[in-house]
Parts: C-alpha cells; structure tokens; sequence
C-alpha cells in the first residue's frame, strides 16, 4: 500500500497528517435549521408535498423487521392494514403524500431511535416517548395512549395475580430497550433479575417454555399475542401509568429534523378530526380494557 | 563487558566506574574505558530525554486535535457520559459476575472435553476407527458452526422440546452451547501438541517397557501440553469475551446490563463501559499468557529439559 517510510520526520508527518484528516472527517453533519415546533408556524412552512423529505417528492417511513400484529398486518407496513400502518399513511396524506409517495424502509427497533443521521423521514415502530430520549432523537406529538400488561401461560402461579405485589417473587421478562422492562424493574421491582431479550419473539417463546414466569408487552401486542399467537397465555393484567402520566407512542426523526414541527401538527390535525380515535377502534379495538393491577 | 588486555592503566584513575571486573584484583579502569563509559552514560540520558519530550508532544497533538475536532462535544456527550458511566457501572458489574462464572465453570468443562476429544482422535488401532471418526466429525461440525446458531438453537431451540428432566435456565443452556463450541477449538490445539511430540518418545517410551496409555499419559501429554499453553489461554481469552452472548437466553450480562440502559436513554457510554471492564479484565489473562511463553521459550533457548 504504502512505501515504507524511510525516516522517522516523515512518518511523523504522515502521521499528523493522518490525524488531521481523521479530524476533519470525523466533523458532524450541520444539523438541520430548528423546526418550527407550534403547529401555526408549522402550517405555514408545511406546503402540501413539497417537504424537506430525504427523497424529494417521497415520504420515506421506517418500522422494524418483522412488523408485528395488531401494528401492522401480515409483515406488511406498505399495505395500509395495522393500526401503525394506518396512521402512518394517514399522516401521509395529512402532509400532502399520496399512497404512491410513501417509501417503506426495514430498521431495527433500537436502531430506529439510536442518535444519528436517519436514512428515514420518520420511524413508526411503538417507540414510547419519554424525555431522555428526547435529548437523542426528535419525536411527534403522540399518537397513542399505551398501557403495560402482563401475560403469564393459564393456570401458571403467574396468571392468578390481582395485584404489583403478586408479581414480586416471579421471574419476569421483557424486551431490552422498552417501557415495558422499566416497568418490571421500577414498578414491580421482583426479588428475581429480570430476564431481557433482544426480541419480543424471544419473550414469547421464553414464555412457552416456561423460562419465565410472565412477561410484560403493551397492552394491545398482549391481546394478540394471547389471542392469536400463545393461546394458552392470558393477560393477568395492565400496570397503571408510572408517574401518573399517559405514555404515548410517538414517530421518530432525526434530532432537530426540519419536517418534525410539520409532522407533530398532522398527527394533531388527525386527533382533533376523530382520525386517530377511528383508526383505534378498526385496528385496536379488542385492546379496550383488562383488569388494572394496583 | 570485556575488558579489552593491553590498556596501559595509568596511575592515580579512581576505579570506581560502575562496571564489572573482580573486586581486589587490582584492576583499573583505563581513562579511555571511563571516557567511554561517561558517553554512553550521556548518550543514554540523551535518549530519554528526547522520547519523553516526543511522548509529551504526540500526547499534547492528541489531546489538541481530539478536543478541537468538531463533534467532540457530542462524542463526549453520547460515549464518555459521567452521569451514565457512573449509572452503568455497578450494574455493569453485576453482571459481569455472570461472565466470570461462565468462563471458570465452562473453561473447565472445555478443557477436559477438549483434551477427551484430542485423545480420541489420535487413538491407534484399527479397533478405535469409529471413535477416531465421531471424534474428527465433532470438531469438524462444531468449528464450522457458527456460535451464534449453536446458542440461538440450544439456549431458545431445546427447551422447546419439553424434555423430562433437561433444565430451561438460559445459563445453563448457554453454558452447554459455549462448551459445545469452544471443546472442538481446544481439541484441536490438544491434537496438534499431541502429534507435534516426535515419534521417536513415544517409541523411547515403549522401549522402555511402557504401555501405550503409560506412554500417553507420562511421555506424550506432558510435552503436548505444555507446548499449547500460549493458544489454550488464547482461546481461553476468547471464550471470556463471548460468554456474553447467553444474554440471547434472556440471562443479563455485562453487555445485556449495559444494553438495557442505552435502550432506554439512547446514550452509549454503558457500552463504552462494559467494553472497557472485559479489556481490563483480559489484559491480566494477556500478560499471563505473554509471560507464560516466554518463560518456555527462555527454557528451550537454554536448552532445558523439555
């Protein structure tokens, strides 16, 4: 590759010199100009189509591999079915992009919202928004309220729980880097480390097997997982929000993306006109109520 | 040092140099001798001097050129984060407490299966030929397998099964999976230090009236053994660091410790912290296995019995 370096000044040289174009390429990307977060500047700035997209006339949405039901129907994100689906075509449309406009893209839950440059406009993938996240990634305004449930296999210690303190001396599962492994350990608190897995299809079968006593999903997941796919699973119960406060599901960009303002205002736009609640209700709509564990 | 003959040695030279010559053998170091002795002396301070200021000087361009590079702030920020290392860290621990289990329980295991496995392969006899081939098929499947498969088909695969009386604990089952895997490694280095010993002990061995398990066991294996001492800890070092991968059973780690913070805060600097514990607790295992071989490179070089 190289000829060898002959004298001690020239390597240094071509070290520095080395050093400095590592420097200089390790630059970061200018960030994007500030969004305009209220929706009224928003609306002004969001021609219909004509956004700041990574492909210009293109709505380019990410969501993990596989897409899980009741999300998304049949691992399909582009056919419109799954509530996740629907919404994301339906903030689409909001924004001035037709079903033709909209661009697919396979990426892994955690890396959906690992700090970055997006190859995406945004990411729809059940990523609950919190604040720590925040200072990652940008997010939406939420587009759904979701409770924490726990399944455990019918007729299993687990499964006659009434209460948080029921749940303490068992052993508890949950997908790494989700809501619902912060409920295990700050809610519930088990005597038991609890076990973390990559995948929720881990949990699931980590379930089946009997490696765990029980795990926790969200509530709407819970009710397909225990209808359709670990049927002698039951849901044992929902968790109460942490702190009092609803956690929503929000879209994920890029931090300091110039489509989030634009973004945020079209999810609002689809909760005012009742979109949101109708997509709920045609895609979630058996994931209504179960028992709340104190 | 020699001490070069015929150096006429002029009277009144202090003969307190620093060098060897028998004490009260009325030897005294020539002028000339003690000049060069000042020289080298000089030259030798010269060269300290001149790597510490070039150390001092890569070390401030360094400093200088990481620390004014853009992005910095934010590498800072999302990989070398206080608040999160110090948050990391005892889970980090915790967890690696997993790991260190993992590689005694299984570095065992696998050295005596490997060495089983070693002496299968290299039984004589046409008696043995089945044993020679289950043997050679072992190593040959389980050094082809990917660990990755191994583990996702024994940690989540088996107890699908629902076997009486076969555990589900993931750490068990990856334990087993780890064992499958590295085994055929280490027989493989068995097999070589068994076959690196000339034929010709093993034949002195008969000679004298051994028998072949006599011969194995007393004349063979010591010698194969301790010749493999350097790639055994080399593998060694390396099923350390891939004891973190029962995590795919569930089981937390040090890394899946570290993953379950980054998942929830999106900042990296658990897993520079994790990292950063398996190096340190490699570096140790490094430098035994240095020392190791040197010490038996210095005994062959000296001609020590083998």
């Amino acid at each position: 590759m190289y000829p060898a370096l002959r004298t001690p000044r020239r390597a240094a040289a071509a070290a520095t010199i080395a050093l400095l174009t590592t420097a200089v390429g390790c630059a970061p990307q200018p960030d994007a100009k500030a969004s305009a977060t209220s929706s009224g500047a928003a609306a002004k700035s969001c021609s219909q189509g004509k956004l700041a997209t990574r492909t210009s006339g293109k709505l380019t949405i990410a969501t993990d591999e596989p897409a899980y039901e009741p999300w998304f129907k049949d691992d399909k994100p582009a056919n419109g079915k799954g509530f996740e689906s629907a919404v994301a075509y339906a903030v689409a449309k909001q924004l001035g992009y037709g079903e033709n406009a909209v661009v697919w893209q396979s990426v892994p839950f955690n890396k959906a919202f690992a700090p970055g440059v997006k190859t995406f406009d945004f990411d729809v993938n059940q990523v609950s928004i919190s604040n720590e996240r925040k200072k990652a990634v940008d997010f939406s305004s939420g587009y759904y309220d979701v409770r924490q449930a726990v399944i455990a296999l019918k007729g299993s210690k687990a499964a006659g729980a009434t209460s948080v303190a029921d749940l303490k001396g068992l052993k508890l599962g949950a997908q790494v880097g989700t809501t619902s492994l912060d409920y295990i350990t700050d809610v519930v608190k088990p005597k038991q480390e609890p076990a973390a897995f990559a995948k929720n299809d881990q949990a699931k079968s980590a379930l089946k097997n009997g490696q765990v006593d029980a795990i926790v999903v969200d509530l709407p997941t819970a009710f397909y997982i225990t209808g359709a796919e670990v049927t002698d699973a039951k849901i044992v119960g929902q968790f109460e929000n942490m702190g009092g406060t609803p956690e929503q599901f929000g879209l994920v960009l890029d931090k300091g993306s110039a489509l989030t303002g634009c973004v945020s205002g079209a999810v609002d736009a689809l909760r005012k006109d009742g979109t949101l609640a109708r997509l709920e209700k045609q895609w979630l709509s058996d994931a209504v109520d179960a028992p709340v564990l104190k | 040092m020699t001490v070069t003959k015929g150096e006429s040695v002029p009277e009144g030279a202090d003969g307190e140099a620093d060098m060897t010559g028998g004490a009260g053998d009325g030897y005294v170091p020539s002028e000339r001798r003690l000049e060069r002795e000042r020289y080298k002396r000089a030259r030798a301070r010269r060269a300290t001097a001149v790597a510490a200021l070039s150390t001092l000087v890569t070390a401030v361009v360094l400093y200088v050129v990481v620390i004014s590079a853009p992005g910095w702030p934010r590498t800072k920020e999302t990989f070398f984060s206080a608040q999160y290392a110090r948050e990391a860290f005892p889970k980090v621990l915790q967890g690696l407490w997993l790991n260190v289990r993992l590689l005694v329980i299984c570095g065992a295991a696998v050295l005596v299966l490997g060495m089983l496995i070693a002496i299968a392969r290299t039984l004589r006899g046409p008696v043995f030929f089945p044993l020679r081939v289950l043997a050679a098929a072992y190593t040959d499947f389980f050094r082809g397998l990917p660990l990755i498969i191994n583990l996702m088909i024994v940690v989540l695969g088996v107890p699908a099964l629902r076997l009486q009386g076969v555990t589900v604990d993931p750490v068990l089952l990856g334990g087993t999976a780890l064992t499958l895997t590295y085994s055929a490694y280490v027989a493989e280095v068995f097999r070589a230090g068994i076959e690196s010993v000339h034929p010709s002990q093993r034949a002195a061995a008969r000679s004298l009236g051994l028998t072949n398990r006599q011969a194995l066991r007393h004349v063979v294996l010591p010698q194969a053994v301790r010749r493999q001492v350097p790639p055994l800890l080399n593998d060694l070092v390396s099923l350390q660091k891939d004891t973190g991968l029962v995590s795919i059973g569930g089981a937390v780690d040090a890394v899946r410790a570290a993953d379950i913070i980054v998942g929830r805060s999106l900042n990296y600097t658990p897993y520079i912290v994790a990292g950063l514990v398996f190096v340190a607790l490699t570096i140790p295992m490094t430098r035994f296995t240095d020392w190791v071989t040197a010490r038996m490179d210095r005994q062959r070089a000296q001609g020590g019995s083998l």
